[in-house]
């Protein structure tokens, strides 16, 4: 009972993480559905902004204040990221638009390529720890057996954080014209240019929004884990393009969905089977779910009454 | 509209410069040609109908006026100023509005957001007081705001798309088959709408029609498609009364 309870904590945690990544990939597929396969790699590019940052604020500067620190360098990764992700839109994927459908495909896995070397290059292959940030636990209660339930102030940051901005988010998509246009443009560019809607820079919107949950995902990751390496992209960013394919590839309450699920599954598949099997868990899932459920959990079936 | 006051509407147009100008228009699919040098021009204040069989290119004219897909050849003046290469969503926001082939209504927003996606050019400058106009005009829409267009029949998404394109406030109203798939009660409505926003409002209207005796005894002027060229031309009652047109688009009833 105790470790199912910490597990669902830690699953949660993580799933938080994993669900900021999944909006991403969900939304760039909904517009214009391709799959961007270097969102996993901003994501890891965004930690590192994170670190650096956060290392100037604390040792240059003498932030002292942990929480203040970090509250800075969220803003800063969440700018700086939107700013590659607007770029790489615009180098790597707009020029492709209107040809045939693999090439921005392969410019993505390019992209990919691009970044995790860039990164290698610049900051080196080794894991970068950050010091040690914030420690406290609140104990939640104690077990008979003397295992007790926990957890961090981490954990409560990080889900704080998160249900911050997906609901920031959710107003923005759901409740401004700017987000009315981008649901337009994925439902019909054609019809939106004629009401113009410029599409072009709402495409550039989308990434750009994309790419900074995906630095929230990367700070929050770098708080959760400590550490961060140039390959840090792959493993969840491809967990997140489960979660999204899981919660219905276009939808955003599903990608969140999605990335809760593969953070649970991952965390008891850990507590109760064996940890050096997790990823492959996460993976299985996503083949079972191709196969048996194309169009994820809350996704739309393909044939739509128009 | 009588034929001396239609003779009155030639003469005044003869001295204008209209509000919109076709001139030698030819678009392409690919390397399929399908408008093969069109000439039109719209008048302001006019009702000017387009008329022709399945196929013959009206609505890639209508299209190609908003410069998707774009014309390969010709000019399209509008207000003077030649919009031939400007980019889709720069046109819309010369106030011209369409409602396109296919209605297109966004089928995963409510009807209520579709309208405010009409009315996105203005900035909803006067959301309400034009919402409450087309829900006066489409009292079923009025019923159904929170229903999501996807959702709505063939006839109410008709409604929709004109409500939509009306939301903009445009100087030019593009409509592409606005019958299509309508009872003909509602038929003669969106006509007596049509109508209605030419006198009443000043508005212009480029009308695209299958229903052509319709669409000719409405119209100031008209004319006649036949794959890709423009064949013939005059007021909508010379065009009623001429037998080439009888015979090829009104006979077998109204
Ligand atoms: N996207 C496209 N790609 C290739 N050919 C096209 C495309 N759209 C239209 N065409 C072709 O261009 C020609 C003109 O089509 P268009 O839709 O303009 O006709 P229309 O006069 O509007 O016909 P209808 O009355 O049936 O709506 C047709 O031969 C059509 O097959
Ligand atoms: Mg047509």
């Amino acid at each position: 009972m105790e470790i199912f309870v910490q597990q669902l904590i830690n699953g949660l945690t993580l799933g938080s993480i994993y669900g900021l990544i999944a909006i991403g990939y969900t939304m760039v597929f909904g517009i214009i559905g391709m799959v961007n396969f270097a969102h996993g790699d901003v994501f890891m590019l965004s930690a590192f902004i994170a670190l650096i940052f956060f290392l100037i604020l604390t040792t240059w500067l003498g932030i002292s204040s942990v929480v203040l620190a970090l509250f800075i360098v969220l803003i800063i990764a969440m700018v700086l990221t939107s700013l590659w992700g607007w770029a790489i839109e615009r180098v790597a994927y707009r020029p492709l638009r209107g040809s045939f459908r693999l090439a921005p495909l392969i410019s993505a896995i390019g992209v990919s390529i691009f970044l995790s070397n860039f990164v290698q290059v610049a900051q080196g292959a080794r894991n970068k720890p950050t010091p040690p940030m914030i420690r406290d636990v609140i104990v939640l209660f104690q077990g008979e057996s003397g295992y007790n339930v926990a957890i961090s102030y981490k954990q409560i940051i990080i889900m704080v954080v998160t249900a911050v901005l997906l609901t920031i988010f959710w107003y923005v998509v759901q409740k401004t014209s700017l987000g009315r246009a981008q649901r337009a443009c994925e439902q019909d560019r054609k019809m939106a240019a004629l009401l113009g809607i410029n599409v072009d820079r709402t495409i550039s919107l989308t990434f750009v929004i994309g790419a900074s949950l995906a630095a929230v995902a990367g700070t929050m990751y770098l708080l959760y884990y400590g550490v961060v390496s140039f390959a840090d992209g792959f493993v969840p960013g491809v967990k997140a393009f489960t979660a999204a394919v899981l919660g219905g590839i276009g939808s955003l309450p599903g990608a969140v969905l999605g990335g809760l699920i593969i953070g649970l599954i991952e965390t008891f598949w850990s507590a109760y089977f064996s940890i050096e099997y997790k990823d492959v868990a996460a993976f299985s899932i996503l083949a079972i779910v191709l196969i048996f459920m194309p169009s994820g959990i809350l996704g739309r079936p393909e044939v739509e009454k128009v | 509209m009588t034929a001396a006051a239609s003779i009155q509407q030639t003469a005044l147009n003869a001295g204008r410069q209209p509000l919109l100008s076709v001139r030698g228009v030819k678009t392409y699919y690919g390397n399929i040609i399908a408008l093969k040098g069109v000439d039109m021009d719209v008048h302001e204040g006019e009702i000017v109908t387009l008329i022709g069989a399945n196929g013959a290119g009206k609505s890639t004219l209508m299209m190609t006026i908003f410069g998707n897909p774009r014309a390969r050849e010709g000019t399209i003046t509008y207000q003077g100023r030649d919009i031939t290469k400007m980019p889709t969503h720069e046109i819309a926001h010369l106030s011209i509005a369409q409602s396109p082939e296919g209605r297109r209504i966004f089928p995963r927003m409510t009807v209520f957001e579709n309208l405010q996606m009409g009315a996105s050019i203005n900035g909803m400058a006067h959301f309400d007081q034009d919402l409450e106009r087309v829900c006066t005009l489409f009292p079923r829409l009025k019923e159904r705001l929170q229903q999501r267009g996807g959702t709505l029949s063939g006839g109410e998404q008709q409604m929709l798309a004109i409500a939509r394109a009306l939301m903009s406030r445009p100087k030019l109203l593009l409509l592409d088959e606005p019958s299509l798939g309508l009872a003909p009660l509602i038929v003669k409505q969106i006509f007596d709408i049509i109508k209605e926003l030419n006198e009443k409002d000043g508005m212009t209207v480029f009308l695209v029609e299958q229903n052509a005796y319709h669409a000719l005894k409405l119209a100031h002027r008209g004319y006649v498609m036949v794959t890709g060229n423009i064949t013939m031309s005059g007021t909508g009652k010379e065009l009623l009364n001429d037998p080439q047109v009888r015979a090829a688009y009104l006979e077998g009833g109204h």
